[in-house]
């Protein structure tokens, strides 16, 4: 099977499409707790997206907390509250950010990419913990949001907002999926794999990783975005080293297989979180570590790999 | 054919601090030459090919490509205008199949021209792919895994990666080495064919003063950094100090 | 005056403690190539471990003065035994793998052990000023400046040298030396490169943890100290260059010096100082001042 091919891509996103479908019967606290980690999850493609290159993002959350600080603070300096002008303006505000960023991150790989990446977004955190304006470490809270000018009754409000999540969280999929069939994406592997081949063929490694993080930088300003409209409140622990750690561990177990791995791996991780919280209060960050190791010594392509390879016998 | 020489090196020179890797080298190559490079390890071939294809900057002198000053250019834009090379440990995707090495290849080439934004698997790409592949006897390696395949075929695999998008020049460093003895005279057949096809110009770097006769009509001898001659591949082979310093004298 | 006077000391202070967490780190890249994120857990515990022995000391009614000595013997307790443990226990069994996968395993402990402190040592913050205090001040140019912390920076120029020396004089660390040249011939020819790797680990462990104990009587010992140290460490080690002793030495001079300035005259951009100085030396030497250049690969 050849490791660039994405072309089941769609069937596999009609699978999660048909999932979160089915989902929107589920009970009202285990939907809502899909709703948000599906944004979260879209952040985790992003690492996922890098990966491909070669390069672990420690701190992707940095995107993340600026796409859900944008929605805020456009929601509750300007009072914009129209989910279609917060959204996009959250997507742009990371892309700009992973434009800028990725100028100087570009030429980077493996360990240099890792630390200054993770120092990049804790920098953030220390300002916003800093930033008596925006709520240092409690943040603030979101004003519900209106959609094509409308707002929903409280009662449907919820509905409302996890049909605006699927639908954009499916659509990002598609985005991503036909980016890594693209030239772009494909040329990623080469980079990984001998970058100094890449530049004797004629093609710029620097500009295909420049083009991977922008595009990791986008996912997870939507995903922000999309948190920041869940929850109704952004605080700086989303660019915290933690909540980096989160995304990475689930990029790690999903593999790069397919891009509703990490979405859905991301499910899974909230899940069982919600359950580690409750029998073991502070070891949740233990038990990550624990999982992630034997992760790395026994699954070296992830999780996904298990099925793709069932799939061939 | 022309008489405009493709490619002109004008006394470039390399210095690694006190070390000089490569003086006065000056060499033009014509359209459609098939040239040799000999001479014994670390007396300046690979230099001369790194700085050509830009991995290296000339400390002096200046390199020109159809009649433009390429010195110092990088790695990727020589590529872009045109001069290719091949490694002497080959240089492939190592977890990717041969098919898709050779698609890459193909990217690559378009990258400037849309290859980046346009869909990478394709049907006519994978024709053409299969094609190139074919050209190089590489074709029922399609579908394996590089890291399974022997070393003549790895070889093979990154000369048709570099003979993709027919290269105007290609430098080919040592293209028989780690090939086994009874293969290496079918294994430059089935790689100059298809290159002198194109009517490229191909120069390639060999330790093997067979495969040097059989199939260049030039030769040129570096030793120690310098050229020691520079002349067609029969007088340059019974020249007394190319006989003395890097055949070994060994060759009546 | 006075400004200068609290610019140059306040530089001094911050370049020896960031010396004493990035030198640590840079010897662990340097000789096994495994860049150790949980270098950050290390410090952490070495502070906890710190706060909870002389918690114990002092309720004994030991004396003041020999609380340095047994700050002394935690720090090289802890720091070998906590170093050996992980290399032996986990770091050997993923050696020759990818950088990168180092990292992740390295970050994968790091959250380990720093879920494991706040398991041992709880949530709340431990203060041991005691020792701080202990030998009072001088006044030098007119401001107060603790002896403690003059006390740090003899510390770091005499473990910093005595490490150069090591690796330069002696039969182990001239070995050492051999096998960040070239790991393979190192083996060749004789060298026990896994006793080295986990010697190295260990040293390089126990600074971080000197790092941990000799600052705990200086701050409030709480969940979170770990991560900041380790991006800190990770900018000195950068401005130096990675695997550099004498290049985190500089490096931790700049960044610290930066510092104190922004702090006396800027404290708007305190936080950013460290980052500007290793972004400008990025930008004129991608990898760092005494960044190992690498062979052809080609």
């Amino acid at each position: 099977m050849m490791k660039t091919d994405f072309r089941k891509e769609p069937l596999y996103i009609a699978v999660l499409a048909g999932l979160l479908c089915l989902a929107f019967f589920l009970p009202s606290w285990m939907r809502f707790l899909l709703q948000t980690a599906l944004a979260g999850g879209l952040v985790s493609l992003g690492v996922v997206v890098q990966m491909r290159a070669g390069l672990v993002n420690f701190g992707q959350g940095l995107y993340y907390c600026l796409g859900g600080y944008a929605v805020g603070m456009l929601a509750v300096k300007l009072g914009i509250t129209e989910t279609v002008i917060l959204l996009p303006a959250a997507v742009i505000v990371a892309v700009i950010a992973g434009g800028t960023l990725g100028l100087l991150l570009s030429r980077y790989r493996e360990i240099f990419y890792a630390m200054l990446s993770l120092a990049v977004s804790m920098i953030l955190y220390g300002l916003l913990v800093k930033a008596a304006s925006l709520g240092s470490t409690d943040g603030f809270n979101v004003p519900p949001l209106s959609l094509f000018g409308w707002t929903p009754d409280r009662a449907i409000h919820g509905d409302v907002n996890y049909i605006v999540t699927v639908v954009l969280v499916v659509l990002a999929c598609i985005a991503t999926a036909r980016y890594l069939m693209s030239g772009a994406g494909m040329l990623c592997e080469a980079v990984a794999e001998n970058e100094i081949r890449l530049q004797y063929l004629g093609a710029s490694p620097r500009r295909v990783v420049f083009i991977s993080i922008v595009v990791a930088a986008a996912l997870s300003g939507l995903g922000g975005g999309l948190y920041a409209m869940s929850i109704n409140h952004v605080d700086p622990l989303m660019t915290n080293w933690t909540t980096s750690g989160g995304f990475v561990f689930v990029a790690l177990l999903a593999g790069r297989g397919s891009t509703i791995a990490p979405v859905l791996g991301f499910f899974l991780l909230e899940l069982v979180r919600t359950v580690a919280l409750d029998v073991a209060p502070n070891a949740w960050q233990l038990i990550l570590g624990l999982v992630m190791l034997a992760v790395i010594l026994l699954l070296p392509d992830g999780l996904w790999s298990l099925i793709s390879r069932r799939a061939k016998s | 054919m022309t008489n405009e020489p493709l490619l002109v090196t004008d006394n470039i020179e390399k210095r690694f601090g006190g070390v000089v890797a490569a003086q006065e080298i000056s060499i033009s190559l014509f359209r459609g030459e098939t040239v040799a490079v000999i001479g014994s390890n670390g007396a300046g071939k690979t230099t001369f090919v790194n700085m050509v294809t830009g991995y290296l900057k000339p400390s002096s002198g200046q390199i020109l490509f159809k009649g433009r000053d390429i010195t110092g250019m990088s790695p990727q834009d020589t590529a872009r205008i045109g001069i290719r090379r091949s490694f002497q440990i080959s240089q492939i995707f190592p977890q990717l199949t041969v098919l898709e090495n050779i698609m890459i290849a193909d990217i690559a080439a378009l990258e400037g021209k849309g290859g980046l934004s346009a869909r990478a698997i394709k049907s006519d790409r994978i024709h053409a792919a299969h094609a190139s592949l074919a050209r190089f006897d590489l074709d029922k390696f399609a579908t394996s895994d590089v890291g399974t395949l022997p070393q003549g075929v790895k070889k093979k695999l990154d000369i048709a990666m570099a003979a993709i998008d027919d290269p105007a020049l290609i430098l080919l460093d040592e293209p028989t080495s780690g090939v086994s003895v009874d293969e290496k005279i079918s294994m430059m057949e089935s790689v100059i064919e298809p290159l002198k096809g194109d009517d490229a110009t191909v120069m390639f770097i060999e330790h093997d003063m067979d495969i040097v006769t059989r199939f260049a009509e030039r030769t040129v001898a570096f030793y120690e950094g310098t050229i020691l001659a520079d002349g067609p591949t029969a007088d340059v082979l019974k020249n007394n100090k190319v006989r003395e310093y890097v055949i070994g004298g060994v060759h009546a | 005056m006075l400004k200068f006077v609290a610019i140059m000391l306040d530089g001094l202070n911050y370049a020896a403690w960031l010396f004493l967490v990035a030198v640590g780190l840079t010897l662990i890249y340097g000789v096994m190539r495994i860049l150790n994120i949980a270098h950050g857990a290390f410090y952490a515990i070495g502070a906890y471990a710190c706060a909870s022995a002389l918690g114990i000391y002092y309720t004994l009614g030991l004396p003041g003065a020999l609380a340095f000595v047994a700050m002394g013997v935690v720090a090289l307790v802890v720091g070998v035994v906590l170093g050996l443990v992980m290399e032996r226990g986990v770091l050997r069994f993923l050696y020759g793998k990818d950088e990168v996968l180092m990292v992740l395993v390295t970050y994968a402990l790091f959250l380990i052990l720093e879920d494991g402190v706040k398991l041992i040592w709880g949530v709340e913050s431990y203060f041991v000023w005691q020792p701080y205090a202990h030998f009072g001040y001088l006044e030098i140019g007119g401001l107060p400046y603790q002896v403690y912390d003059l006390a740090m920076v003899v510390l770091a120029i005499v473990l910093g040298v005595g490490l150069w020396l090591w690796l330069v004089k002696s039969r182990m660390g001239r070995m050492t030396t051999a096998v960040v040249a070239d790991r393979e011939i190192s083996a060749a020819m004789g060298i026990n490169v896994t006793r080295i790797f986990a010697t190295t680990f260990a040293i390089g462990t126990a600074f971080a943890v000197v790092g941990g104990v000799v600052t705990a009587p200086k701050i409030a010992v709480t969940p979170g100290i770990g991560v900041e140290v380790i991006i800190l460490a990770f900018a000195v080690v950068v401005i130096g260059g990675l695997g550099s002793i004498p290049g985190a030495a500089l490096g931790a001079l700049m960044a610290g010096y930066a510092r104190a300035l922004c702090v006396h005259l800027a404290p708007e951009y305190e936080l950013f100082a460290i980052y500007a100085v290793m972004a400008i030396v990025l930008a004129i030497r991608p990898h760092g001042l005494f960044a190992r250049t690498s062979g052809r690969k080609i």
